[in-house]
């Protein structure tokens, strides 16, 4: 399999000979640009990892296919991300980090956003649970929205939080309050309003708990109980 | 006798020869004596100075030396606040509900550069010092103190203990800002009165 990187006498490549640029690409970068054309823009290979840019339209079929195809197998979200450049010409770049683990294969997609248009790509919550808390906390810092993401609120910052998103080039290091406007602001927020204090068991949440993982504690369970009959 | 030095004079004993064995004192020494005596901290952790805190409170520097090996991680039972590390906004409120669930009285020490003045995190997420929120009686210094540091604060908070008065009711009084007061200065006044000199309390606001 030409997915783990190895040398010729089959050792894996290590980082210290990996180049800077011209190392194999990830395999997966030709079959995404075979299959998606136009909507696979370009892709390059910096330090032996491949960077696929994606339009922001195809990113959500481009990822579902990454996923599910039994080539390919994606299985691992390992985050989501976003970068702003100090050349305000620049697009900002959203970015995913897939790692395909039967593969022994790593991935990084990007979609740019011009600054001058709206800040939003589709989230891939359907495909990832755990991209949840990715695409909030990306939502909080830089404002990118994901559309379809079903609770979309900031993660770090509280929910109330009024001065923008700290980490685009344009917010001023202090926030854009003053400091008493800031203090008085985090005080009037009211955090037992909003979070609940009682722990959420395994049980509560056993009914939004994926089937396989249901499954198993359930045959967990029947194994217990006959081990308590014996 | 505790913190008390053989020969004080606040503490009398009559007749120490005498199988009753009582003593005579003064009612705030004997007060402040046993309340300085058993400070239970409730240590609001966040940083590496809670580390520090840990190394105090272990078997090496000891921290049930001064009473204060129980720590209460309930506010309800605690008498001092030990507030170790930064602060981020965010926990802004729930340290001041902290504070206002401890029974009075309480004291309240700030360890180390962050807690104190917001150290070197002067950005948009970190309180610039607890005592904007909560009233402060010890400082300690240091990124992170040493356990002696905190120790010496220790030392500092029960000698202040030993110094109140229980006549003087003002120290265990919450008082919240009087806005008919002739003395009292609204936020926004403050905001203003600071503009020029744009510290770190107040910077000039950016351009939207």
């Amino acid at each position: 399999m030409a997915a783990v990187a190895s040398d010729s006498n089959g050792a894996p490549i290590t980082p210290s000979n990996v180049p800077h640029s011209g190392a194999a690409a990830n395999p997966t970068a030709a079959v995404l640009a075979a299959r998606f054309g136009d909507a696979v823009i370009r892709s390059e290979v910096i330090w032996g990892e491949t960077t696929v840019f994606v339009t922001r339209e195809a990113l959500h079929a481009v990822i579902r296919f990454l996923h599910d195809d039994p080539g390919e197998r994606y299985d691992y979200l390992v985050d989501v991300t976003a970068v702003e450049y100090r050349d305000g010409a620049r697009p900002i770049e959203v970015v995913w980090h897939l790692r395909a683990l039967g593969h022994r294969r790593f991935l990084r997609l990007k979609v740019e956003l011009p600054k001058r248009g709206p800040l939003w790509v589709p989230s891939v919550i359907d495909i990832y649970s755990g991209a949840d808390w990715l695409e909030r906390e990306c939502f909080d810092m830089f404002g990118i929205r994901f559309e379809g993401h079903p609770d979309l609120r900031r993660l770090l910052l509280w929910e109330q939080y009024k001065e923008g998103y700290p980490l685009r080039k344009d917010f001023p290091l202090r926030g854009r309050f003053s400091r008493s406007e800031q203090l008085k602001q985090a005080l009037a927020a009211d955090p037992e309003a909003r979070y609940s204090m009682e722990e959420l068991s395994i049980a509560d949440a056993f009914h939004s708990l994926p089937q396989d993982m249901r499954a198993r504690l359930a045959e967990r369970s029947a194994h217990d109980e006959r081990e308590e009959g014996e | 006798m505790g913190l008390t030095p053989a020969g004080d004079p606040r503490l009398v004993q009559i007749d120490p020869g005498s199988q009753d064995g009582w003593v005579t004192t003064r009612l705030d020494f004997l007060v402040n004596w046993a309340r300085a005596g058993s400070l239970w901290p409730m240590p609001f952790g966040t940083a590496c100075c809670a580390i520090e805190f840990m190394a105090t409170a272990a078997s090496r520097f000891d921290l049930s030396r001064f009473g204060m090996e129980r720590l209460s991680y309930s506010p309800r039972q605690a008498d001092v606040l030990l507030c170790a590390g930064r602060v981020p906004l965010k926990l802004a409120p729930v340290l001041r509900r902290i504070y206002q669930q401890m029974p009075q009285p309480k004291w309240v020490i700030s360890m180390g550069a962050c807690a104190s003045t917001g150290g070197m995190f002067d950005n948009y997420a970190v309180v610039q010092g607890i005592d904007t929120i909560i009233p402060v009686d010890v400082y300690v210094p240091g990124c992170p103190p040493r356990p002696e540091a905190l120790m010496h604060g220790i030392i500092m908070l029960q000698k202040k203990v030993m110094r109140e008065r229980l006549r003087d009711s003002s120290r265990h009084v919450e008082i919240d800002p009087d806005p008919t007061s002739q003395l009292y200065i609204s936020p926004s006044r403050i905001d203003e009165l600071s503009e020029p000199f744009g510290n770190s309390v107040h910077q000039t606001r950016s351009t939207p």
